[in-house]
């Protein structure tokens, strides 16, 4: 078999003898995949819910319509559903039949999400694997594990933690991560 | 289509490896697959990326066991290209120097049901109990399973049918809670699976 980045190139050269890729259409999409989807924008829509609570109750009925106020919108961002954590459940994110992601606000999924044991084990031993990640919730806590198999994208909507009081938005979402936005960390007052 | 993509709840595999601050793309030609998914999909309407999933699917399942997750991009989106005649399997290999293993035959995609039936959020729902062999965004973990209607999404092209090509009709999905035990006899306690799927796939109770 030939090596994958030669095969990956073979087929860019291809398309691109015949002229089907349109001028600067790979340059431009990567940089939408690696600057403008970005987990900080999930980061600052959480933090807009925590501190509006009129904003709060519209990303919950309607979550592509209050991505959307932030410009956050695009390719796999077409229907939005906001997860809301309470102290008592725990909304996890995977999509065990391939990598689906909700890009715009959650950026392009890390490899771990993509990976044979995530997509595996997180459906059926939700607790161990959480645990194994460094998340370790008490059995009185629902897991809910939500498998991404048709067209909507998720985002969790974590818990504010205590501590936070008075924080503004900027830093609120400093300690929103994409792996809280995926449901298997808890953002931290004290990182 | 019961393939080995199909892998919630699969036994055997063993702890989640997490890296620090991983990089959106470990190498440069990494980003290759997934802007061609697009010019495929959106510039050209050459396929659909229900078809891109479903190539994916249809590697060989070794091959798709052995690779990485932009190894199957490149695959999938060039499997595409070579059937809809975009290029030719002999002009890849010739380029690259090498064997380039695509996909395997597809089959016929499936229309979804007629007439419609409607599900509401509270209902108790059964998933269908049969098998097909082309894309199902249905995974075997559900497959004649009971759930609780919790949501109902929007209509979205039935996957079964786009991922073959084929008129796609529009119909809602429906956000379906299962208890994990019931999915699995040794699931987490206090757990529950929720799974996207379309009308098609599901029946009244
Ligand atoms: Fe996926």
């Amino acid at each position: 078999m030939a090596p994958i980045a030669r095969r990956a190139h073979a087929l860019k050269e291809a398309l691109d003898r015949k002229k089907l890729i349109p001028e600067g259409f790979i340059e431009n999409f990567t940089k939408l995949m690696e600057v403008d989807w970005d987990p900080a924008n999930g980061a600052r829509v959480v933090a807009r819910a925590w501190v509006d609570p009129a904003f709060r109750t519209l990303l919950i009925k309607d979550g592509t319509r209050a991505c959307e106020q932030f410009g956050y919108t695009g390719p796999q961002g077409e229907y939005i559903v906001a997860l809301e954590n309470t102290p008592t459940l725990q909304n996890v994110i995977v999509c065990t039949l391939c990598s689906c992601t909700a890009w715009p606000v959650l950026g392009l999924p890390p490899d771990w999400y993509k990976s044979f044991e995530y997509r595996s084990r997180v459906v059926r031993e939700s607790r161990s694997v959480l645990r194994e990640m460094g998340l370790d919730l008490p059995e009185s806590v629902e897991i809910k594990v939500w498998d991404t198999t048709a067209e909507t994208r998720y985002m969790v909507l974590p818990f504010r933690p205590a501590g936070t009081e008075g924080w503004s938005e900027e830093k609120l979402a400093s300690i929103v991560t994409k792996d809280v936005l995926i449901g298997v960390a808890r953002p931290l007052a004290n990182a | 289509m019961d393939g080995v993509h199909d892998l919630g709840g699969v036994n055997g595999f063993g702890a989640v490896e997490l890296e620090s601050n991983e990089p959106v793309f470990h190498e440069d030609w990494e980003p290759i697959g997934y802007a061609l998914i697009f010019v495929g999909a959106a510039d050209l309407n050459a396929f659909t990326i229900d078809e891109l999933r479903h190539a994916i699917e249809r590697m060989e399942p070794r091959h798709y066991l052995t690779s990485t997750y932009y190894e199957r991009i490149v695959t999938g989106v060039a499997a595409l290209f070579v059937e809809k005649g975009y290029v030719t399997h002999e002009e890849l290999e010739r380029r690259a120097g090498g064997r380039f293993p695509l996909a395997r035959p597809v089959t016929p995609g499936e229309p979804a049901r007629e007439p419609s039936i409607s599900f509401a959020p509270g209902e108790t729902v059964q998933v269908r109990k049969d098998h097909f062999r082309g894309h199902s965004r249905m995974p075997k973990y559900v497959r004649g399973k009971r759930g609780v209607v919790l949501h109902q999404a929007p209509r979205f092209p039935y996957a079964s049918a786009a991922g073959h090509g084929i008129e796609a009709k529009h119909e809602p999905t429906y956000h379906v809670k299962f208890d994990a035990k019931d999915l699995w006899s040794d699931a987490a306690e206090n757990s529950t699976v929720v799974v996207d799927l379309w009308e098609s796939y599901l029946e009244k109770v």
